[in-house]
């Protein structure tokens, strides 16, 4: 690793007025160190946040929204009694991914910040735009097996590797950020961005502010809903392919439905059309196909990943099957039903 | 006056940390990591430096009672902790720790070069509770990889503490 200056601000006014685009915020740092590692990050200053008080509550108001403090870790949130009772998606999402000895250290508010493991990104010896913008993207006609198949661009196409975003992006889930000139609310569809020809930034979040919380409102989707994971092998890998569903279901009928793929792009992918199709009727198996067909609308392959495709067509019938028949996938015995 | 372990830079960070029961005052470069305190700072080398990514577990310690990737932490980080390694997994007397027990006697090793990460991540296993089936506990020793691939002997030895103690 190459040096830098170690800070630990002692209020988050401080720690928002010391920011610098030179310097990263450190949270659990999974990513973070790892990536100082690789010389991919060579931050000047390290602004320890670990210390802050107030960003490790988990909460719910009278309205019923979820709060999760940005350092709360992420097997304390999985753990988490409300997140249990309430959000059991988000559990299962958060289980699904990484380690427990990951998952212990890594936080909220880093999860969502967590960069793409495209390899070529983490390789200093290779072009990326995404690392050094303007170099290109060898991806496209490299070795492309996890790379995206939605919202790509002629200058990347690598995928966001979260689990949890997946989720958050079915429960429509916002993210609270504090910034020099206070705070503002972003729902997660807007808060990470696809690539298109600013492949470097990875969210909307400007470099000076930090999250602070992840807001969740009320859903009544019982067990109605799942994440479906499908990896190269059975644990500790990251998606190929996920679904995240939530179904409300009233007399019978879907009267909400979510659904948000991850592992095919720069972002969780929600397409509003295709819940739409399956919203006020009954849930028929045989339109899961055509929901699938609009969720994958303009795929498309770069050679090593062109199975994606028909994998996540696959995988949304399932999902969608998983959550209408109340049974959600499980993170321990692995057998999908 | 701390011990100095790092030559002389602009960027160092005083610490205290418990390791094992006995507590130090150091000084460390800030790019240090808790991996490399613990085994070049303190001469505890039963954690291993494995791929260092965070990937392979071989580093695994037990940070305020909670398993993580020891390459991972910076030590600065960790100012005011409290760690346990497998040197002090043992009793101070000498006698194993029931999971140490239970890996001699299913030969749950070959080379051992990831048996410490193992070993503390089980203890912290069977603390958590995660114990119930051997799926379970597959699942949840997913971070430990073993290139001799001794994992039906490690899943072994931690069912049968599981048992003894009433988590299985």
């Amino acid at each position: 690793m190459r040096p830098f200056h170690y800070e630990r601000p002692r209020a988050l006014e401080e720690a928002i007025a010391g920011k610098t685009e030179a310097s990263r915020f450190l949270g659990g740092g999974t990513n973070l160190i790892d990536l100082m590692k690789y010389d991919v990050e060579r931050p000047a200053s390290l602004l320890d946040l670990n210390r802050l008080e107030g960003l490790r509550e988990v909460e719910r108001d009278r309205e019923g929204t979820l709060r999760i403090g940005a350092l709360v870790s992420n097997a304390d949130a999985a753990a988490h009694p409300l997140v249990r009772e309430h959000h059991p998606l988000l559990a299962d999402a958060i289980l699904a991914g990484a380690t427990p000895q990951l998952r212990n250290m890594a936080t909220m508010g880093g999860n969502l910040l967590q960069r793409t493991r495209c390899y070529y990104f983490y390789d200093r010896l290779t072009p990326c735009n995404k690392r050094e913008p303007g170099t290109g993207c060898p991806a496209k006609e490299g070795v492309n097996r996890i790379h995206a198949i939605l919202g790509t661009s002629e200058h990347c196409i690598a995928t966001h590797p979260s689990d949890m975003c997946v989720a958050l992006a079915a429960l429509e889930a916002v993210v609270v950020v504090r910034g020099p000139s206070g705070e503002r609310r972003i729902r997660t569809e807007d808060f990470h961005r696809l690539p298109g020809d600013a492949p470097e930034r990875d969210t909307t979040l400007d470099a000076r502010e930090v999250v602070t919380a992840i807001e969740i409102p009320a859903r009544l989707y019982g067990r109605h809903h799942t994440y479906l994971k499908l990896r190269d092998r059975l644990s500790y890998a990251f998606a190929l392919v996920s679904v995240a569903v939530t179904m409300e279901m009233q007399e019978g009928r879907v009267s909400r439905l979510r659904v948000a793929l991850g592992g095919v792009a720069h972002k969780p992918w929600r397409v509003p059309e295709a819940e739409a199709l399956l919203e006020g009727r009954g849930p028929e198996e045989a339109r899961f196909g055509a929901v699938a067909d609009r969720l994958l609308q303009g795929a498309r392959g770069y050679g090593h990943n062109d199975f994606k495709i028909g994998l996540a067509r696959l995988a949304i019938a399932r999902a969608l099957h998983q959550a209408a028949a109340a049974t959600p996938q499980s993170h321990v015995a692995k057998r999908i039903a | 006056m701390p011990d100095d372990l790092s030559p002389r830079g602009p960027e160092t960070v005083a610490l205290t940390l418990t390791v094992n029961g006995a507590s130090h005052a150091l000084r460390v470069p800030a790019w240090t990591t808790l991996l490399d305190l613990l085994r070049e700072g303190l001469g505890l080398t039963g954690s291993k430096k494995g791929c260092d990514h965070g990937q392979c577990g071989a580093c695994t310690v037990i940070l305020d009672g909670k398993r993580v990737n020891s390459c991972l932490v910076l030590a600065a980080r960790s100012d005011g902790s409290e760690v346990r390694t497998v040197e002090g997994l043992a009793s101070p007397d000498g006698a194993l720790h029931p999971l140490q027990e239970a890996f001699i006697k299913h030969d749950a090793f070959q080379c051992g070069y990831c048996t410490p990460g193992q070993l503390c991540s089980g203890v912290a296993l069977l603390q958590e509770g995660h114990t119930r089936t051997e799926d379970e506990i597959r699942e949840w020793m997913s971070g430990n990889l073993c290139r001799c691939g001794a994992y039906p002997n490690i899943l072994a030895a931690i069912l049968e503490v599981a048992r003894k103690e009433g988590r299985a």
